[in-house]
């Protein structure tokens, strides 16, 4: 499925160029312990987190996956957002929490066959 | 994909200099690849340098990552000029971290690197002195 009918269903809002929303999201994986997400999360999944430093990028990078989803209405830092266009990883942000940005997406994955 | 020769390298890492965390694992991931590894083998490999790298940073003031790919085997060594470890055994325990609070709010420190990198590795070897540095050494088998 693609990244922009996902963000536009949860209305996430993008804050990286809008031809990153392109990318197709074979799942997704939630998590806040770096090493939790480097380990277990698949290729090309959306990753949903409350972390908003640069890092993320890094394990976003390292695990291709396809976009951050930061929650909470938090904001990345400005070197997250520096690299993430530079490395051209999709970051879109919610007000929502984890825990329902999760469950509508298992939802609307779940209906095409796409959980993980 | 039959490696046919060996390939070495090395990378420098400077602790402490978060905004360039996973590039050397990153890079290595890569060559990898290139090289004709197949994707599991490299996911193994790249998942546990990137522990190793991390690691280096939050802890030591600087280490070298060095890489040799031969055709038996993937053979990563970790060195660093770090507090060193004072009871290994403690720190293989999964969930156990003496990393400070700033670093565990980054989603760093969590106590699973090391079990990480053991987990993703065939053989697994550890050394330490306290302040002096900590040695790892990882082999993947091809």
């Amino acid at each position: 499925m693609k990244l922009k009918e996902i963000a536009e269903i949860l209305s996430l809002r993008p804050l990286t160029p809008v031809e990153g929303l392109e990318r197709e999201v074979s799942g997704a994986y939630v998590g806040d312990l770096l090493s939790d997400v480097m380990a277990n999360a698949g290729e090309g999944n959306l990753w949903i987190t409350l972390q908003t430093h640069v890092n993320i990028v890094a394990v976003a990078v390292f695990k291709n996956l396809s976009a951050i989803v930061i929650v909470n209405g938090r904001m990345p830092d400005s070197d997250t957002m520096d690299k993430a266009v530079s490395e051209d990883i999709p970051i879109l942000l919610t007000g929502k929490s984890a825990f329902e940005t999760a469950g509508k997406l298992y939802q609307i994955l779940n209906a095409q066959n796409l959980q993980g | 994909m039959k490696i046919d020769k060996t390939y070495e390298g090395n990378f420098h890492i400077v602790g402490g200099d978060f905004s360039r965390a996973g590039e050397a694992s990153t890079e290595l991931k890569t060559i990898l690849l290139n090289v004709g590894i197949e994707d599991e083998i490299v996911r193994r490999v790249a998942i546990a340098t990137f522990e190793a790298e991390m690691n280096i940073m939050i802890y030591a003031t600087a280490g070298i990552l060095r890489y040799i790919i031969s055709p038996e085997e993937i053979r990563i060594i970790a060195e660093d000029m770090g507090p060193g470890i004072e009871d290994i055994e403690l720190a293989m325990q999964e969930g156990y971290s003496t990393a400070p609070d700033w670093v565990r709010e980054m989603g760093w420190g969590a106590g699973m690197g090391l079990p990480n990198m053991k987990k993703n590795a065939d053989i697994f070897r550890i050394d330490s002195v306290v302040g002096e540095g900590t040695t790892v050494e990882m082999i993947i088998k091809l």
